[in-house]
């Protein structure tokens, strides 16, 4: 068990990587701390499973270190790192018994057959394995075999870190939420540090303590999943987490305040008028229909059961808002009012003040 | 709804029932035919019941050459298969290479089966082929057209350089098709070269190796032109395979109805032994 540090960490897949899009991932410096649960999210193609073969020893950083606690691991193989992986597609030793699958990390190491016994009865337990445990492993099902993956990072003592490469792909989406619930109560259980690379925001928010939200090859805010929802660091995650996404409009800046279709915008942070792509980012959730505010036309109203997502355009753009249940939504025109301390001032696509990188 | 009977559908069978007939039905039955009665020439048949099969299943002759082409088969297959797995284990996997080396493992496959032999016929003579003058040379005393032994040895090793790349090819595409997952798992759980064979590689081959094995056999059980080109059954009798006898007896002595029983029981002894086969190297998946 360790502390993982990611320290000016980048990696690029070509041998001489001269311009920036030839990183598949740029500088970045990362702390995990011992027994966390953390999530990687982005979209495909952001790096995250780069990121992620290189904490687990598959792929060499092009440059910067990995330190596990106090160790340089950076050049360190897999099975050298103490680590576990579960893949997107389950792999298990089709030509075994489940047992002797999870048996076979510890016999590779040489454990003897006493102990194996009661470890692997122990994480089949866990693992809601004991059932099939003299079973082939090929006849079981996408979600049981994911959990003989699992089961074979468990069962070693020895493990620093447990990395799942978006491990719910291809399980059936009735029993993606029991193996979420389970992996949740797992890691209560064994306290290890384990980080979840998805594309998925529900089962990122919902696994991890903290989330580091990835975009092309960069991190663009890591937090709790409250402050990702109500301070995004950055318009990508404002987008990419919620449903819908926060709204971003360019605005332009009138002595430090937003100005957005011809209307001063109240907002929680202010900005220089120092050039840059300007934008506020309000998310639907704190829009709403006003007696006197911003004029707007509604476009579109559609049904997501508790509240309804209305679309209207205001100052030539689109703008979303959620309208609870008993909400009386206007006809055609309507006028707007955005909730001036959720309000937030972007430039370039970075929060402004507060913190926000500028 | 009363579904209407319409056996209007039988004519668009048709076609493929005609084609089976004269491919397979009409040829076999023909011989068949050969194989139940006794010719004097002139087209004068008589009935002689299962006389014929009698004989051969008797004959000494039979049972010799039927006992050759299982050596011959079991020895290719124990040679070529392992041979054949560890060659294509060996093949890269990406890069420029991967092309050349499919391009040369195919390259014997392309050859006609009587210029393999023409090949190796002159390839092997003891007093201008290659190989058999080098061997001479070496000190062994080789001599394919007198030695059975040689005949055999050069039988074999024709065998091997003809179609060992056959199972390569397949067991690469069974090697290939392996997700790289596997290979990272392994490594994590701490997995020898031995075992990540023994038990990701192996088992994701049986497929294709349950293919390879069974074309191999019944190829190799029906081999004729090579050997016939090579050795001709020769020296004496000693590599005469079971298609070479049955050509003998058909074509060189012209019993029609003792050769026409044995291509039958020949026939049946390949279909129940690639059965045998098939059964044996699927039986595994049918029990889980």
């Amino acid at each position: 068990m360790a502390h993982i540090t990611l320290s000016n960490l980048g990696h690029s897949y070509h041998a001489n990587p001269a311009e920036d899009e030839h990183w598949a991932l740029k500088k970045l410096d990362i702390e995990w701390n011992d027994g966390g649960a953390y999530a990687l999210l982005g979209p495909s193609g952001c790096g995250k499973t780069t990121l992620l073969n290189i904490i687990s020893g598959l792929l060499v950083p092009s440059q910067g270190r990995v330190l596990f606690g106090d160790e340089d691991v950076t050049s360190l193989p897999p099975e050298k790192r103490h680590i576990a992986q579960v893949f997107q597609f389950p792999v298990v030793y089709d030509t075994m018994t489940v047992y002797d699958n999870l048996a076979f990390p510890l016999r590779n190491r040489g454990v003897d057959e006493a102990t194996i016994r009661e470890r692997v009865t122990e994480i089949a337990e866990m693992n809601d394995l004991t059932a099939m445990l003299k079973k082939r492993a090929s006849g079981l099902t996408a979600d049981g075999k994911q959990k003989i993956s699992l089961g074979r990072g468990l069962v070693r003592t020895d493990v620093n870190a447990i990395l799942f490469d978006e491990p719910l792909t291809v399980i059936d989406p009735h029993l993606k939420f029991q193996l979420r619930s389970k992996l949740k109560e797992l890691h209560q259980r064994v306290a290890r540090t384990m980080i979840y690379v998805t594309h998925d925001q529900t089962e990122a928010l919902t696994f991890a303590d903290k989330v580091v939200v990835m975009n092309t090859g960069e991190v663009v805010q890591i937090g709790t999943p409250e402050e990702l929802f109500e301070k995004p660091q950055h318009t990508f995650v404002g987008h990419f987490i919620g449903s819908p996404g926060m709204n971003v409009l360019p605005c332009g800046i009138d002595n430090g305040s937003a100005v957005f279709a011809g209307r001063k915008i109240e907002t929680a942070n202010r900005a220089a008028n120092a050039g840059g792509r300007m934008e506020i980012g309000v998310r639907p959730e704190h829009v709403s229909f006003a007696g006197k505010g911003m004029d707007a036309e509604i476009v579109k109203v559609s049904d997501a059961g508790r509240f309804r997502i209305v679309e209207a355009v205001a100052g030539g753009h689109t703008v979303k808002l959620l309208a609870p249940e008993g909400t009386e939504i206007p006809d055609r025109k309507a006028k707007l009012a955005f909730a001036a301390e959720r309000t937030r001032i972007y430039r370039d696509g970075w929060l402004v003040g507060e913190g926000g990188r500028q | 709804m009363n579904k209407t009977v319409n056996q209007k559908a039988w004519f668009l069978v048709l076609p493929v029932l005609v084609l089976v007939a004269f491919n397979a039905i009409v040829p076999l039955m023909t011989v068949v035919n050969y194989s139940v009665q006794e010719t004097f020439g002139d087209n004068v048949f008589f009935w002689s019941g299962i006389s014929w099969f009698e004989d051969i299943l008797k004959s000494p002759r039979f049972h010799d050459a039927l006992g050759r082409q299982l050596f011959f088969t079991f020895t290719i297959l124990l040679i070529e298969v392992p041979l054949g797995v560890i060659i294509a284990l060996a093949m890269p996997r990406k890069g420029v290479w991967v092309s050349v080396c499919l391009v040369l493992m195919a390259m014997p496959l392309l050859i006609p089966w009587n210029v393999v032999g023409a090949m190796w016929n002159i390839f092997a003579l003891p007093e201008i082929g290659l190989m058999g003058k080098a061997l001479n040379a070496l000190g062994f005393d080789y001599n394919y057209t007198r030695q059975p032994g040689d005949a055999w040895f050069t039988l074999i090793l024709m065998d091997v350089w003809h179609w060992t790349s056959l199972v390569v090819l397949l067991a690469y595409a069974g090697l290939v098709s392996i997700p790289d997952a596997y290979y990272q798992a392994a490594k994590i759980d701490g997995a020898s070269a031995w075992s990540i064979f023994r038990f990701i590689q192996l088992p994701k081959m049986k497929r294709v190796l349950t293919i390879a094995i069974l074309l191999r056999f019944m190829d190799s059980f029906n081999i004729y032109t090579e050997p016939s080109v090579l050795t001709g059954g020769g020296p004496g009798n000693s590599t005469t395979l079971l298609s070479i006898d049955l050509v003998k007896i058909a074509l060189g002595q012209f019993d029609l109805g003792p050769a026409a029983a044995m291509s039958l029981i020949y026939f049946l002894v390949i279909l129940l032994m690639s059965w045998i086969f098939y059964t044996v190297m699927t039986r595994d998946e049918e029990n889980q």
